[in-house]
């Protein structure tokens, strides 16, 4: 007689991923991307929190106009390690290595990535890139700006500047595994039934965020190799002194950092589309717009880095040029946002805390984007380039816009990844507590900015004080905020209610196998028949079970 | 506090500054309509179409062709008026007047040193008058700066090895932010100062009361002689066994490898440091380096003085600065503090 097996109810003494073997061995040496998607997520998690206690002194500081909390020289190494460890080390991978890398192959039908061996090569890069950076933080630091530009970098600057690039560097090479890892998986290991347009967007997202990582981080490496070169030997690369070009490393650096920072946003939208389409059970609006508007970031978002370099004594004909392809490149992100609000109409729309984040990134992102078109219309850009408008807009779009889509993605998963629910009234009132900090923290600084107050500012004149003041309350309200996730997050790991295999009643593939899935992810290999987002009845969508002989 | 009567809007005072400000307003009320559009249709379905019974299945809806390219063009049309606009601006602005009066910035780890073309230097601070166009020529003795006045609406960076230049043309008398804005080590936020704007007839007397120095010509003149130039190019840049130089500045140079440039800043500096690199048809590559030799502000000097070499008037061969004629000729780098006002 054959007997039906699922994990279908939540049980905490079920084998799953987590309890499936013990000991220190079994996580470092282990090639289950859910479990190398965990270890990234501490990794980047600690690298958040040194980045937010960065953050607190740079608000700190600001708080009065005189530069008296911090000598000059800390301050500027205080602003440098701040972006370099939130952007290489928390934001790039943020989504991608964790969220992307446990649930790519959940969410196509496969038992792991292509290349689990790879996969764990690439924490243990990460891992050697952080170390690396840690390191130049301790030895003394580096205060070059997380741009490094040359001739500073290469010449004048007196601090740890080739270490800190190293750490950058190796790094890199995680990025170009994980991508290179997700477009093998996903050209090659879609279950069957799983067609290109029945994936769901987050792997869309991925796809066109690989590329770009595959396609960019080799440049940055090479600028930074240059820059270590000029450094140490002079050979007039980057520096006027010894004959080479200073503009030359700001081309390089921005033709891979304009990139990057849709690195940082793409998976979230990706994430975005996943909540907008599953918590009002509508299928997205617009699939292929959406799906195909993040390939046409990915690959347009390489033809505007020339738009950071407006007053850098760029040619007014270039800078023209550039200044075109950036607003050409802002309209698939306005296509983005049209479709997620269509998707809205005549929906089924629950409040659930990942939905609040959706919410906020929406609004975030798009003050990010609007204030972007300021940005790329010449001269405006003129003024307020390199002022506080600057720093403005690039945190709406990482934090409004990274940062949001990745908090509410791990509470969306949290049930799938912990097995374990987080508390509901917490998570919803943390949202809230995160997105009025975010605002009151960055809305005075674009009004700051556009009276010329200039970043990157030790000291700054008195009549910019109130707009630091507020800023500097605000950054007090997020820093709660984030907190208490961190906190009910960890919480709920032992005590949070079990989850079911399918708590939010969707139909993607990996709410068909149990929370916290078992190793090799379905007990059976899925067959998709199914679109995208086609919500069925709840009792339709199965758990993935397989039929086994049994006495029963 | 400098603020204009418009709320978060600094100062206005420059020709220019109130037509950033007018395509300021444009983005801003079109992003916030926009903005405010979309925030509200979201909140409005959010709430009209909340989940009221929990196992509610609402039905698909499939997309739509015509409000996908509805909402491509629509954005596109708008963003495009954006960029006309900026663009249109920008590339005003990147053309100095003819007839504009030349300052010279020099830009060091953290100070920023100003000449004027009649030999006035002031450290941190640029007096102007209203209503004469005023043209920076920048360069830096290290490394990369960037002057910006946010009464003016603009700024560029000031690089080593390099020129660039930005113009202005004040129109409102008072003192205005001068600040670094382009991160340059330990004391970047202390490379500030003050731009003094005065009406032509103060400013004429503050000039005069800065009578005791020398214009850049006049010092370059002397560089020239005493860097040994005038072996080779004249006595008064008229030519020998290397190039005329009067009358190079602005025109057309043919080179040994048959293109043609126009001499600016850029090549007159290049000249004199790495002559090899561009050499005038007709010419042997003889002329030994100054690199190392000349500072930076004295770069800018020869620079000046080579521009005052035309053809056009040969008298004015010896450079004609009206403040520099009482100056006795010793006074290279003598920087007296100007008069303030
Ligand atoms: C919607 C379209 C967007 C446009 C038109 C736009 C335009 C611009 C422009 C012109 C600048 C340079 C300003 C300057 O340095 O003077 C800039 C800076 C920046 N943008 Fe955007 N942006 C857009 C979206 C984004 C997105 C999606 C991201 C990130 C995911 C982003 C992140 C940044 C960052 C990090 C900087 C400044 C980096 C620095 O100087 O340190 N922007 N943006
Ligand atoms: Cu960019
Ligand atoms: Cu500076």
């Amino acid at each position: 007689m054959k007997a039906f097996e699922t994990f279908e109810t939540p049980s905490a003494a079920r084998v799953n991923y987590i309890n499936a073997e013990y000991g220190l061995k079994s996580w470092l040496l282990t090639r289950d991307h859910k479990r190398i998607a965990l270890l990234y997520l501490g990794s980047i998690s600690f690298f958040f929190f040194i980045g937010g206690l960065y953050a607190m002194f740079i608000r700190l500081e600001l708080l009065t106009p005189q530069g008296d909390l911090l000598a000059s020289t800390t301050y500027n190494k205080v602003f440098t390690q701040h972006g370099i460890i939130m952007i290489f080390f928390f934001l790039i991978p943020s989504i991608p290595a964790t969220l992307g890398n446990f649930l790519v192959p959940l969410m196509i039908g496969a038992k792991d990535l292509a290349f689990p061996r790879i996969n764990l090569l690439s924490w243990y890069i990460y891992l050697l890139g952080g170390i690396i950076t840690i390191y130049a933080l301790l030895a003394g630091g580096v205060d070059t700006g997380w741009t490094f530009y040359a001739p500073y970098s290469t010449t004048f600057s007196n601090s740890y500047v080739i270490a800190a690039g190293l750490g950058i560097f190796v790094s890199g090479f995680s990025s170009i595994l994980t991508g290179l890892n997700f477009i093998v998986t996903i050209h090659t290991m879609r279950a069957p039934g799983m067609t290109w347009f029945r994936l769901p967007l987050f792997i869309w997202a991925h796809y066109a965020t690989s590329l770009v990582m595959i396609l960019g981080t080799p440049v940055v490496a090479i600028t930074i190799l240059l820059l270590a070169f000029e450094r140490v030997a002079h050979v007039g690369i980057f520096d006027p002194a010894a004959g080479g070009d200073p503009v030359l490393f700001q081309h390089l650096f921005w033709f891979y950092s304009h990139p990057a920072v849709y690195i940082m946003v793409l998976p979230s939208m990706g994430v975005v589309s996943e909540l907008i389409a599953n918590f009002s059970r509508k299928n997205i609006f617009g699939y292929k717009f959406v799906a195909f508007s993040s390939l046409a970031i990915a690959v347009f978002g390489f033809l505007v880095w020339g738009h950071h370099l407006f007053v850098a004594s760029q040619s007014v004909y270039a800078g023209m040029i550039f200044s075109f392809l950036s607003f050409a490149v802002a309209i698939p992100s306005a296509i983005k946002v049209f479709n997620w609000t269509a998707t809205l109409y005549k929906g089924s729309i629950s409040y659930d805390t990942p939905m609040l984040y959706a919410l906020g990134f929406i609004g975030l992102f798009t003050v990010g984007g609007m204030t972007g078109l300021f940005l790329a219309a010449l001269a405006v850009d003129v003024h307020v380039s390199d002022t506080y408008f600057i720093v403005a807009h690039f945190h709406y779009i990482m934090v409004g816009g990274a940062l949001f889509g990745y908090l509410g993605g791990l509470h969306y998963w949290w049930p799938k990844i912990s097995g374990r629910m987080y508390p509901e009234g917490w998570g919803r009132f943390s949202a809230l507590v995160i997105f009025v900090g975010f605002n009151l923290t960055f809305l005075p600084q674009f009004v700051a900015g556009y009276l010329g107050m200039p970043r990157r500012y030790h000291a700054y004149p008195p009549e910019f004080q109130v707009f630091n003041v507020l800023s500097s309350a605000g950054a007090s309200i997020l820093g709660v905020g984030f907190l208490i996730p961190m906190i009910y997050l960890v919480w709920s790991m032992r005590y949070g209610k079990l989850a079911e295999a399918n708590p939010w009643h969707l139909p993607g593939l990996e709410w068909r196998t149990a929370s916290p899935p078992p190793t090799e992810n379905f007990l059976a290999t899925p067959v998709v028949t199914w679109e995208a987002y086609e919500f069925a009845p709840v009792e339709e969508m199965r758990v993935i079970g397989k039929f086994r002989d049994e006495e029963v | 506090m400098q603020t204009s009567w418009l709320p978060f809007i600094p100062e206005s005072a420059s020709t220019v500054s109130g037509k950033v400000d007018a395509l300021y307003f444009y983005l801003s009320g079109v992003t916030l309509f926009f903005s405010l559009l979309i925030g509200g249709v979201i909140t409005f379905f959010v709430i009209k179409y909340r989940r009221r019974l929990p196992n509610e299945i609402p039905r698909p809806i499939a997309g739509s062709h015509k409000l996908e390219i509805l909402w491509s063009v629509i954005p596109f049309i708008i963003a495009m008026s954006m960029f006309a606009w900026g663009a249109q601006i920008y590339f005003q602005n990147s053309r100095p007047p003819k007839n504009a009066n030349e300052v010279y910035v020099v830009g060091k780890q953290w100070m920023w040193k100003i000449q004027h073309s009649t030999g006035q230097r002031e450290i941190n601070e640029l007096h102007v008058p209203i209503g004469r166009k005023i043209k920076l020529i920048m360069t830096s003795e290290d490394t990369i700066h960037d002057f910006f006045i946010p009464a003016f609406r603009i700024k560029a960076d000031v690089l080593p090895g390099k020129y660039t230049m930005q113009w202005f043309e004040a129109t409102k008398p008072g003192t205005y932010h001068l600040f670094c804005a382009e991160y340059c080590g330990m004391n970047h936020s202390g490379m500030i100062g003050s731009i003094i704007v005065m009406q032509p007839t103060e400013f004429d007397s503050w000039l005069s009361g800065n009578v005791n120095q020398q214009s850049p010509a006049v010092a370059g003149q002397q560089l020239f002689q005493s860097l040994g130039c005038v072996s080779c190019h004249g006595a008064n840049g008229e030519g020998g066994r290397g190039p005329t130089l009067a009358g190079l500045f602005g025109g057309k140079v043919f080179l040994n490898n048959n293109q043609t440039l126009t001499a600016d800043e850029s090549y007159i500096r290049e000249s004199i440091e790495n002559p090899a690199a561009k050499v005038v048809n007709g010419f042997n590559p003889i002329m030994p380096t100054f690199q190392g030799q000349v500072t930076p502000e004295q770069l800018i000097q020869i620079i000046s003085y080579i521009k005052s070499l035309q053809i056009s008037n040969p008298q004015s061969t010896t450079p004609a600065a009206p403040a520099a004629k009482a100056a006795p000729a010793s006074q290279t780098g003598a920087t007296p503090a100007p008069n303030k006002q």
